[in-house]
């Protein structure tokens, strides 16, 4: 029973993403080829995803399949998961048959290349959050931003090549910052082996600076104010299922990244630097939810919407209690799930009426109501309503902060009312109001849309109204983590003591 | 039996005596049979079997630590892995040069000969441990350069920077030599060993001099700043394939003897030399990065590129650790495997019967030639350095031994200046796959294929078992302290 399960994950989309390769002629037939072996190939991968939750211990807050071979001579090849990563995993793949399915009509030139890089992409995302160690990490990181960086280059709409390359140089800039960090962290242990490094204590100094590159590549990744201004534009520019890839499981590394390694790995300097990710997280809560207000294009208030939520996710994490790093985690499943259903809703009317403005739309309930019904689950799921996901994840964030914090719990308080405001004004404008002539011929979903949003709806009310097989799943991981982050302030806080 | 110890005695220095008797050989087949296009290119394709030979003689080589001459010339495991590499290089050119000969009518046997001089001049300064094996090597090698450079006689650009490199390489041979001189002078030796204890108590500021006109001819031969000034001239006007072959294989001469010399004369005064690289290596990063992205040919736009990576490399020469040679050793081989395959595309641009070097003929290529195009974006994303592609590895090792050195500016430079860097690789792809395809090339020739394809893959499977290299460059950077 000891098959590397989570390198066949890993690697069995870029397996199909080769046989595509294969492929040979550009006609119908070729590209209908490509689009069902992508779908296949994710389909496998996410069944296989699944035999991982099924086999996956709670109890334990260790590494699970673990795998492990020589590699670089200071870096080894090292997979495994545990409570924190396991969930991304499982979003990831779960996703992806959804975007390939999203993509099917939508892509018409270049189809078989489109189907590769997603593949592609796939392969670097889910070794991203399996990654054990440092180096093979950074490799799935990085390597992500050459197949998004074509995604939104060749695929994309008007600005694409302005989005793409802010893009790709915005997010490396951040991370080759990380890197040199790195490096100066297996000098300082050694290792690069991620569960080592998170027992071993890094001096203090050390920490301050590897925490601040650490924070220079996710806070961009993720985005925080004040460095999210390539998201905007790489989700408008970006096709329907690159903006739901980049919504719901890119913007996520940032957060997975913190938890990973900024809280476990330096903990004196993430408590120091708390004061100011509190200072970011709220900015972002308010002020972009302001700037959503005053969008003109659907993608755009989506974009700033999620940067708003992420707001309330690095908030929770740092806040480091267990209630706050439980909705940080949760936040992020739940906005992968409801900001994905969003864009594919913006995707369904794009694809019709060939525009993003928001005045072009109105009345569309008249000639679509199960669009209107499914658009209206996950606007009532980004502001949060209880029943739905939203609301555990940011309710949960909130209270974990309040604990630490009143003062910028309490302001945050004020991001709901705005993420009210602006997802319901959105939702009046489009969905409601008297039908715009232009709109006259519009369809409702078609079966495939359909099947696109079902599993999206019911696992947002589902999570909403029994939140607890997620957060089970997480618990043990996250208490370990609490615990290490107490028993490291506490030493540290003796230390200093000790040195007066 | 006198004469048998003698012959074992020349051991060490077999591969280079295939290569002088080679060139030799090829000369007099080249004489003596009928001048005529389809000889001429026999006879060059040989010079690869010769080239190849001698990589072979290298490897068979017996382990351990040769010195023959007096000690002047040193074999071992720091020459073996950079003699494989400079063969590689000159091999790689000679193979891309095959077809463009052919297609531009101008084959001509001295062609092949010439390489085969030059590298056999490679190779001596490779194994130069003193300041006479040094220059006889360097103008062995520069020689046979500054003839090919204006191989392509009834052109005048090629004319012109056969002329430009050769007066400027005169100059930089005269100031090396003048520092060669100094520094005999001060330590009453040539030898590096020799240097190395007569510095061991620190340098007068006479030996300083005499360092810093050896570097300066150093800096000349890698091109880097700021004595960079011939590059994008002298790469522009060339013949490609002997672009190819100025990027690739003088290089790694070039770099082999500045660590050689540095690291085994200079040991005492690592402060002195230190600052002089950490600048020129700033200077060359930031220079290749942000002169770059304004250039619309693309052999210019190679010489900027390679002036930067001079600059990376000289990353792991400032950290004067063995970690540090070993990552110019591996940012080497992954550099000369990136720049063969990137001159694989650009000599396969050819349209209407003659070779375009505008980057703006790329533009959607991704149509028109789609492996092409796929193997040309890998390997432009590895010279950006982006992961999982070589040339992140290549930049990882040689940053990794300056963290430990506590080079922590140079490395931050460093790193932005490769973001800056990527920004114009990044540029060509967007050519190639963003834009609206323009017609097509002509058929790529079958030796560029292999080239590309055999650098294309190194580049890209590079990540699944670099032990090979790596282990080997751990090696071979140990053998030099």
């Amino acid at each position: 029973m000891n098959w590397p399960i989570l390198s066949v994950v890993t690697f069995l989309p870029l397996l199909g993403a080769l046989f595509i390769c294969l492929v040979r002629g550009n006609d119908n037939l070729a590209k209908g080829t490509a689009r069902w072996v992508a779908m296949w190939t994710t389909l496998v991968t996410f069944a296989i995803s699944l035999v991982l939750v099924v086999r996956f211990d709670p109890t334990t807050a260790d590494f699970q399949f673990v795998e492990k071979h020589p590699w670089l001579g200071i870096a080894s090849y090292q997979m495994g998961v545990d409570g924190i990563s396991l969930p991304f995993v499982i979003l990831t793949t779960a996703l992806m048959p959804i975007c390939i399915l999203a993509s099917w009509t939508s892509i018409q030139k270049r189809v078989k290349e489109y189907m590769i890089a997603f593949l592609v992409l796939e392969t670097l995302m889910v070794g991203t959050f399996a990654a054990l160690d440092l180096v093979l990490f950074y490799l799935f990181f990085e390597g992500g931003l050459i197949p998004m960086f074509l995604i939104i280059g060749v695929w994309g709409g008007q600005r694409r090549v302005y989005a793409s390359f802010k893009f790709f140089l915005y997010t490396l800039l951040g991370s080759v910052l990380m890197l040199l960090a790195i490096m100066a962290m297996y000098w300082d242990a050694g290792t690069t082996d991620i569960p080592a490094l998170m027992r071993h204590g890094f001096p203090l100094g050390l920490q301050k600076w590897a925490w601040l590159a650490f924070f220079a590549s996710f806070a961009v990744k993720m985005p925080m104010w004040p460095v999210h201004t390539w998201l905007p534009d790489a989700h408008v520019e970006a096709p329907t299922a690159g903006s739901v890839i980049l919504a719901a499981i890119l913007l996520k590394m940032g957060g997975y990244g913190f938890l990973r390694f900024s809280l476990p790995m330096f903990p004196a300097a993430s408590h120091d630097f708390a004061p100011l990710i509190f200072t970011l997280s709220v900015v972002a809560i308010i002020y972009t939810s302001l700037v959503a207000l005053m969008q003109e294009d659907v993608k755009k208030l989506i974009a700033y919407s999620s940067v708003a939520h992420m707001g309330f996710v690095t908030m929770g994490i740092f806040a480091a209690t267990t209630q706050g790093v439980a909705g940080g985690i949760f936040q992020m499943i739940s906005h992968g799930i409801v900001s994905a259903a969003l864009f594919l809703c913006v995707g369904v009317v794009y694809d019709r009426m060939h525009t993003r403005e928001i005045a072009a739309y109105g009345g569309l309930v008249n000639r679509m109501p199960l669009y209107a019904f499914v658009f209206m689950v996950f606007t009532l799921a980004n502001v949060g309503l209880p029943g739905t996901s939203g609301f555990v994840g940011e309710f949960l964030s909130l209270i974990g902060t309040f604990k630490n914090n009143v003062a910028v719990a309490s302001i945050a308080t004020f991001g709901v009312i705005l993420s009210a405001a602006y997802a319901l004004w959105l939702y009046r404008k489009m969905i409601f109001g008297t039908l715009k002539p232009s709109l006259e011929g519009i369809k409702d979903l078609g079966w495939r849309e359909a099947l696109i949003f079902a599993p999206l709806v019911v696992l947002t009310i589902l999570f909403g109204v029994a939140p607890k097989p997620v957060l089970d799943m997480s618990a043990a991981s996250v208490a370990q983590l609490l615990d290490n982050y107490q028993h490291a302030l506490a030493a540290a806080k003796t230390a200093a003591l000790m040195a007066q | 039996m006198n004469q048998l110890t003698q012959l074992h005695g020349l051991l060490p220095i077999l591969p280079e005596l295939v290569l002088a008797g080679g060139a030799m050989l090829m000369l007099l087949v080249g004489v003596s049979v009928h001048q005529s296009e389809r000889s001429s290119s026999i006879v060059n394709g040989w010079c690869v079997g010769v080239l190849a030979l001698a990589a072979l003689v290298v490897v068979l080589m017996p382990a351990g630590r040769y010195a023959v001459f007096e000690g002047s010339f040193v074999v071992d495991d720091y020459a073996r892995f950079l003699k494989l590499l400079a063969l590689a290089g000159s091999g790689g050119a000679l193979m891309l040069s095959l077809s463009w000969l052919t297609l531009e009518k101008q084959q001509r046997f001295e062609y092949g000969v010439l390489f085969l001089l030059s590298t056999l001049g490679m190779m001596m300064l490779i194994s130069a441990a003193d300041l006479i094996a040094l220059y006889l090597g360097l103008e062995l090698m520069s020689l046979p350069l500054y003839v090919v450079a204006a191989s392509h006689r009834d052109n005048v650009r090629s004319s012109e920077a056969g002329l430009k490199y050769f007066v400027l390489g005169a100059l930089s041979s005269g100031m090396l030599l003048y520092g060669a001189s100094l520094i005999y002078g001060f330590t009453g030796t040539i030898n590096f060993a020799g240097i190395a204890k007569a510095t061991g108590h620190g340098a007068s500021i006479g030996l300083i001099f005499g360092l810093v006109f050896l570097f300066v001819g150093f800096c000349f031969k890698i091109s880097a700043v700021p004595f960079h000034m011939w590059t994008p001239d002298v790469y522009e006007g060339a013949p490609t394939p002997v672009t190819a072959f100025f990027a690739a294989a003088p290089k790694v001469a070039g770099i082999a003897i500045f660590v050689r010399a540095t690291v085994m004369a200079f040991p005492g005064i690592t402060h002195e030399w230190q600052q002089i690289v950490v600048f020129v290596s700033i200077a060359s990063m930031v220079l290749g990065a942000f002169a770059a992205i304004g250039q619309r040919n693309i052999k210019r736009l190679m010489a900027y590129s390679s002036i930067g990576h001079m600059g990376f490399a000289l990353v792991g020469l400032a950290a004067g650790t063995p970690e540090g040679v070993q990552g110019v050793l591996v940012y080497m081989t992954i550099y000369v495997a990136m720049t063969l395959g990137t001159f694989a595309v650009i000599l396969s641009m050819r349209r209407d019967g003659a070779l375009v070097e505008n980057i703006s003929d790329l533009a959607g290529l991704a149509r028109t030639h789609p492996t092409m195009a796929f193997f040309l974006a890998m390997l432009l994303f590895s010279l950006a350095g982006i992961p999982p592609l070589a040339g992140f590895f290549a930049k990882f090792y040689v940053f990794l031994a300056a963290i430990k050195a506590g080079l922590y500016i140079l490395a931050v430079i460093g790193v932005i200046t490769s973001v800056v860097g990527a920004y114009y690789y990044l540029a060509i792809v967007k050519i190639m796959y963003f834009d609206e395809p323009v017609s097509g090339f002509q058929r790529m020739p079958g030796s560029l294929r292999l080239v590309l394809g055999v650098s294309g893959l190194l580049v890209m499977l590079f990540f699944a078992y670099p032990a090979p290299i790596v282990d080997a460059a751990t090696v071979a950077a140990k053998s030099l302290f």
